[in-house]
């Protein structure tokens, strides 16, 4: 693993308050997630001998930070590898190369690091489909308190902690501890999918799209609820979403991922105010307003991302950028700050002095 | 479910009501309470299972001593309401007698199947790559043969009686059962609630255990009785074919064979085996009909 150097082993306190509040003012605090290239290619199989023939390039050489109570959001198309994303953080699926620091410790590091067992412990996950998520044979309290019991709590005391964990939840663990997930409404089984992730402590969450599939009135519950349980348990949470307006208002900061590849990373105001990638421009130029006056009245993107198995050279959203010149065909853009924000990283050559592009020169002079 | 608008008048019965919740077989019961036909069905089986196991209670006769002066007596023949059979041996105790046999080598070969092949399924499904491949190969050699041939071949390697039979008809009903669990858990395993109990950490025999085994059970158990009015059906075929039970055992396959070539003599007699391995056959496809309607229970 290469990620050697950002081992950190300084004696900070474990959970330093206010990590969020640093974020906002600049301040150094020290990643409680660090993720360097992490790359995960799916290979498509076919031919006689099972031979590849392709490879969906999912996740290609990602890398951010994730710090200590903050709450990163994720945003992006369908199939720009934010799923792919939570599923390799939580090493559901193994990275094909990369790696993932959780606290200072190289996960699934041989000597030194942090196993998977303990990994699970620490982060958890919570599932875009409130309904696939939950085993239907079990009461819904077993489904909570399946992690404390293998992590070897007793059956007894493992349902104990899980009717504590409805009532944080806000259900009364007398209606629902032993209902099916069938007898449930889908923001009341969020809600046990959250309580789920919760049993184990851990410290950060992953929410994969966690409350898409919600109606908005549920949703806005669900929201609020998540806000809650961060700030009452020092929660850190990883928010990925395709809705620009949830993830503004839960976010501290924002990813925008593109097809495999993260575009642009900033504090979620100044990012949300003034959009530096051409395709956060137009992502955020999507999002419905409610001024009628400043009505969109042309599709800021036409057409569907380019496919994942062959994506184009260099700046992979070249093909939809109206900026599009041929240095960005030729040379896929570094994730670099501007000289002006050093809270932000975009990934866009007309923001680097000399990078070639026409714009790039004129935009810095001026 | 029609009956959940009736709520109980008393909020206190309505509370204990809600807060049991009502398990997936549970509902399984409900349905298969309102179905007849497979009550029926399994009333009859239910029958036929008390009149084999206490079968002195309900025969008069010793199934084995015959007599040469009463050989192929009619149907209705006052001390022989069956009739006999060819030897003079009373056909209703042999035909109760008989289903001893018959339903041991139909109940037992599926019962091993279901453990071994089950097992390699599930194990199979869940695993994935390489070991699914390894195991799914080996089913589809065992595949390549009729399940009638197999048994047919085990049997003539290895002789006749109720032993090799039954091994033979569990060697060949292996392989489907391991295809159905397989194909099963396959659909399960890759559904988020195995990822989030992956993602607590726990081991993959846990979560075989916790979350692939019962929702994987249910399809299997209902393949599984279908799979028993086949083995009933092969076994008596292999009896037939003198290579299952041996003669003087009562068995309906073996009674077939040999009141066969009395059947211009006495056709009634001749066909009563035959309607009795028909009818607990049918029973049992019926059933298992019932059983899979009852638990595709929409959640």
């Amino acid at each position: 693993m290469a990620a050697d150097s950002r081992v950190d082993v300084g004696d900070k306190p474990r959970r330093p308050a206010g990590g969020a509040d640093a974020c906002v003012s600049g301040a150094p605090s020290r990643p409680l997630l660090a993720v360097e290239s992490l790359t995960k290619h799916f290979p498509l199989k076919g031919g006689l001998l099972n031979r590849t023939t392709a490879v969906v390039q999912a996740v290609d050489r990602v890398s951010f930070d994730v710090r200590t109570g903050e709450t990163l959001g994720i945003v992006g198309e369908s199939g720009c590898g934010k799923s792919t994303t939570a599923r390799l953080l939580m090493h559901l699926i193994a990275p094909d190369s990369g790696s993932i620091v959780f606290d200072g410790l190289v996960v699934g590091a041989a000597e030194g690091g942090l196993g998977l067992r303990d990994l699970h412990r620490q982060m958890q996950m919570v599932f875009q489909d409130s309904f696939a998520s939950l085993n239907p044979r079990l009461p819904v309290a077993m489904s909570i308190a399946f992690g404390p019991f293998v992590h070897g709590l007793a059956k007894p005391a493992a349902l104990k902690r899980a009717s504590e964990l409805l009532e944080a939840v806000g259900l009364d663990p007398l209606l629902y501890a032993n209902r099916y997930p069938h007898e449930l409404s889908g923001g009341q089984r969020q809600r046990i999918n959250i309580a789920r992730a919760l049993a184990l402590e851990p410290r950060i969450v992953i929410l994969d799209e966690a409350v898409s599939a919600l109606d908005k009135s549920v949703e806005a519950q669900v929201l609020n609820l998540l806000v809650d349980l961060k700030a009452q348990l020092d929660l850190t949470y990883v928010f990925i979403s395709h809705d620009l307006n949830v993830v503004r208002y839960i976010s501290d900061r924002v990813m925008v991922m593109y097809l495999g590849k993260v575009l642009e990373l900033g504090p979620v105001d100044r990012l949300y105010r003034d959009p530096q990638h051409p395709y956060t421009q137009a992502l955020l130029s999507a999002m419905p307003s409610m001024d009628p006056r400043r009505r969109t009245v042309q599709a800021p993107l036409s057409g569907d991302p380019p496919n994942p198995i062959s994506p184009p050279s260099g700046c992979r959203f070249r093909t939809r950028c109206p900026y599009a010149e041929g240095v960005c065909a030729t040379m896929p853009p570094a994730l670099l700050s501007p000289p002006d924000d050093k809270l932000r990283a975009v990934a866009c050559h007309m923001l680097v002095p000399g990078s070639g592009h026409s714009r790039a020169a004129v935009e810095i002079n001026a | 479910m029609a009956n959940a608008a009736i709520l109980p008048a008393d909020p206190a019965i309505a509370l204990q009501r809600a807060r049991q919740g009502k398990s997936y077989w549970r509902r399984v019961w409900e349905r298969l309470r309102d179905d007849k036909v497979t009550l029926a069905v399994i009333g009859v089986l239910v029958m036929l299972l008390i009149m084999v196991v206490f079968a002195p209670w309900f025969t008069v006769h010793d199934p084995y001593t015959g007599s040469v002066l009463r050989r192929l007596k009619p149907v209705g023949t006052p001390g022989h309401w069956l009739g006999t059979d060819e030897v003079g041996r009373d056909l209703w105790s042999r035909m109760v007698y008989g289903g001893r046999l018959s339903l041991l080598a139909g109940v037992v070969p599926v019962f091993l199947a279901l453990l071994i092949g089950g097992f390699l399924g599930v194990l199979a499904g869940y695993a994935g790559g390489l070991l699914n491949s390894a195991v799914m190969r080996l089913t589809d050699v065992l595949y390549a043969f009729p399940s009638i041939l197999l048994a047919i071949a085990i049997t003539g390697i290895l002789g006749a009686g109720l032993q090799n039979t039954i091994l033979a008809l569990t060697i060949s009903f292996i392989p489907p059962v391991i295809r159905i669990s397989e194909s099963v858990t396959t659909q399960v395993r890759h559904l988020d609630f195995v990822e989030a109990a992956r993602a607590s950490g726990a081991r993959p025999l846990t979560i075989m255990r916790y979350h692939i085994l019962n929702n994987v059970l249910g399809p299997i158990l209902v393949y599984a009785t279908s799979l028993i009015s086949i083995c009933i059906i092969l076994a008596a075929g292999l009896s037939f074919l003198g290579l299952g039970v041996t003669p003087p055992s009562a068995e309906w396959g073996l009674m077939l064979n040999n009141l066969r070539q009395a059947l211009w003599v006495s056709p009634l007699v001749a066909a009563l085996p035959g309607a009795m391995i028909f009818i607990t056959s049918m029973c049992f496809n019926l059933m298992s009909d019932g059983l899979r309607q009852a638990m595709d229970v929409r959640l």
